[in-house]
């Protein structure tokens, strides 16, 4: 197990390099000068030209590429060219604010996502169940920045119950509309798969094995069933968890949510590219570690997949 | 040897299956009854309704599609049918417990061995885990499991075929119960480890004083452990009797069929196995009068008008057949029907 988790971990160098290797020649190729950006207009040629030089970024691309990746394995995301501020001070300034908002859409998906497909299920063509199919199916189509804004129009602006948007003081009040607007595509995919491995888990022999024993309904559904169920979901929870970490752009901005999706959007339209690379190699790796945390958990849930050795038939 | 007092008694079962197809009449008007410390053999043909003729007994047919529509399930006089939920989960697995056909997808593949078991000893005894983890290792010792401390927390998919079904019989057997029903507990297995279970489960029955009901295709299995037989063909019961009238005087058209595809090995080698012509009914919209029939030799004018009631042809011995006196006054043994053509 150990020896699992290191080599994952490690497997996490080769894709920051991927990533930010893409990135850099993406934004290198993008026809827009930083040190003009910074000195605005008006600026004189050579004063372009030294802060160029100071900045590095009259070097070759490798150059500049080789100075990055040795700052980011040193762990420094660089300058962001918009704000002179290094650029971890500002993901660092912003990340909580994401991390809250993705923990608030994260509950509401499993409650509801797992509780709506378990009923589903469980009545099978009842109007319960119909009912989970058509609002998971709308829920699904529905893109989020629209949704986000009808929620934002019906429950902030005509009746007036919750805070159209902003973190505001903190208060739960503020995280309703966001984290339900971030949480329902993800919501609406937990409730389905869940439906289905919940009645692919109830179709199974071992199912009859346990009423035979003269367990309860609750007792089956609830142990037999819901743990081979849950063994995909948890996988969909976590890629979910890992993709909300890195920040949500659309709810963010829809929202005027202070994190770091916002912080990345901003930087796109600012031309920031320092900011742009460290928020997405943040969001890389974080995405990278919840999918370890996934496998981990997915080893306790099915052990057989427990790594390692399989022990002999006898 | 078996009593003579009726533990079980199943009348006039019918279990359907509602699809859309239409009406699949799975277990049609089966009745027999189970003596105390009797080895009862269901054999027939895959879908002639043996095993949903156990599953309903336990009342585990899922419903829908299925659905138990008629008659009587009386276990030491009380009817099965007519228990509510409560009843029926302090009955299943306590009173009548059973064993599955497919070990490998029959234990649940994320809990241990031991959970599965303690658990089955837990939904029926008020006792500590501690004594049921006790009891748990006994069971194991019983069934022959070796490094039973080791194994007690390791999981199905590290076991192999025949000792999954070995835990299988430890978990039926966990609650001492009256009546163990074996829906084809050896089909998924190797020819060597069949006859371990086999030996395995007469040895447990002998020990702890219950009755079996052995659902099977393999007549040799029949013949070796059943004291009485039911031939069941397309959800009703053919032919019911003591095992050793069925096999030297089967009194069934299709009784008869089944013995003479069976290999023997005293059996000349110039004889060729005779298959049972044509193949088994769909059983939704089954026709009037005898489904037999239309893959019969026997067959009269009279089996396509009505359907032939279990005749009882001599003490004990039933067939569902209106040529079954006939049958057994014509022939003595199955060497006559070899040589006809």
């Amino acid at each position: 197990m150990v020896y699992f988790i290191i080599r994952r971990i490690l497997q996490i160098i080769p894709v920051i390099i991927g990533v930010t290797l893409l990135l850099f020649i993406l934004l290198y190729i993008i026809p827009e000068d930083p040190a003009q950006l910074i000195l605005q207009k008006g600026a004189t040629p050579e004063a372009l030209a030294n802060l160029r030089a100071k900045m590095g970024i009259d070097q070759p691309i490798y150059v500049q590429y080789w100075r990055y990746i040795k700052g980011l394995f040193s762990g420094n995301l660089g300058t962001s060219y918009r704000y002179q501020r290094s650029v971890n001070s500002i993901l660092a300034e912003h990340y909580p604010y994401s991390i809250k908002l993705a923990f608030a859409a994260i509950i509401i998906e499993i409650i509801i996502g797992i509780f709506a497909g378990i009923i589903s299920a469980i009545k099978k063509y009842s109007i319960w169940d119909v009912l989970v199919t058509i609002s998971t199916t709308i829920l699904v189509c529905v893109p989020v920045y629209w949704l986000g804004m009808i929620l934002q129009v019906t429950f902030g602006l005509k009746l007036g119950w919750l805070p159209m948007s902003g973190y505001g003081d903190g208060s739960i009040r503020y995280y309703i509309l966001p984290a339900v607007t971030l949480a329902s595509v993800s919501t609406a995919f937990v409730a389905r798969m869940m439906r289905s491995t919940m009645l692919e888990a109830l179709s199974n022999d071992y199912i009859t094995t346990a009423y035979a024993k003269g367990l309860s309904q609750f007792k089956v559904i609830g142990k037999h069933a819901m743990k081979n169920a849950l063994i995909p979901v948890v996988t969909l929870i976590g890629l979910d968890l890992g993709s909300l970490m890195g920040g949500a752009i659309l709810t963010e901005t829809v929202f005027n949510w202070p994190g770091v999706g916002r912080t990345i959007y901003l930087a796109i339209l600012q031309r920031d590219a320092p900011v742009v690379v460290g928020g997405t190699v943040i969001l890389v790796g974080i995405f990278i570690i919840m999918n370890l945390i996934v496998d981990i958990i997915y080893a306790w849930l099915d052990p057989r997949i427990r790594f390692e050795k399989v022990e002999p038939n006898i | 040897m078996p009593q003579n007092n009726k533990i079980l008694e199943v009348k006039n079962l019918k279990t359907y299956f509602y699809t859309d197809d239409g009406i699949v009449k799975a277990v049609d008007g089966v009745s027999f009854d189970l003596k105390e410390l009797e080895t009862l053999g269901i054999v027939g043909e895959t879908g002639s309704g043996k095993s949903v003729t156990a599953l309903s007994i336990l009342r585990l047919i899922p419903q829908p599609p299925g659905k138990i529509v008629d008659g009587e399930i009386l276990f030491k006089g009380q009817n099965i049918l007519d228990m509510n939920i409560k009843e029926l989960q302090d009955f299943r697995g306590n009173r009548i417990s059973m064993i599955f056909q497919d070990p490998m997808t029959s234990l649940n593949p994320v809990f241990t061995i031991g959970n599965q078991l303690m658990e089955a000893i837990l939904a029926h005894q008020t006792i500590t885990k501690k004594q049921a983890r006790e009891k748990s290792f006994q069971l194991l010792e019983m069934v022959g499991i070796p490094d039973i401390k080791r194994r007690f927390n390791s999981y199905p998919h590290e076991f192999s075929g025949g000792m999954r079904q070995r835990v299988m019989i430890a978990m039926a057997i966990a609650n001492n119960p009256d009546i163990l029903i074996a829906d084809e507990p050896t089909t998924a297995l190797d020819v060597t480890i069949q006859a371990q279970i086999l030996e395995l489960m007469h040895e447990l029955k002998e020990k702890t004083k219950s009755s079996i009901i052995i659902i099977t295709h393999d007549l040799g299995v029949v013949a070796k452990y059943a004291n009485r037989v039911m031939v069941m063909y397309a959800g009703k019961p053919v032919e019911f009797s003591e095992v050793d009238k069925i096999f030297y005087k089967p009194c069934h058209p299709y009784t008869i069929g089944l013995m003479r595809s069976i290999t023997r090995l005293d059996q000349e080698r110039k004889n060729v196995l005779k298959p049972i012509e044509g193949s088994p009914p769909s059983l939704i919209d089954l026709p009037i009068g005898c489904i037999f029939r239309v893959r019969c030799e026997f067959a009269v004018k009279q089996c396509s008008l009505s359907y032939p009631e279990l005749l009882e042809v001599s003490p004990g011995h039933y067939s569902a057949c209106f040529r079954a006196n006939e049958l057994f006054a014509g022939f003595k043994n199955l060497d006559f029907l070899k040589t006809k053509k």
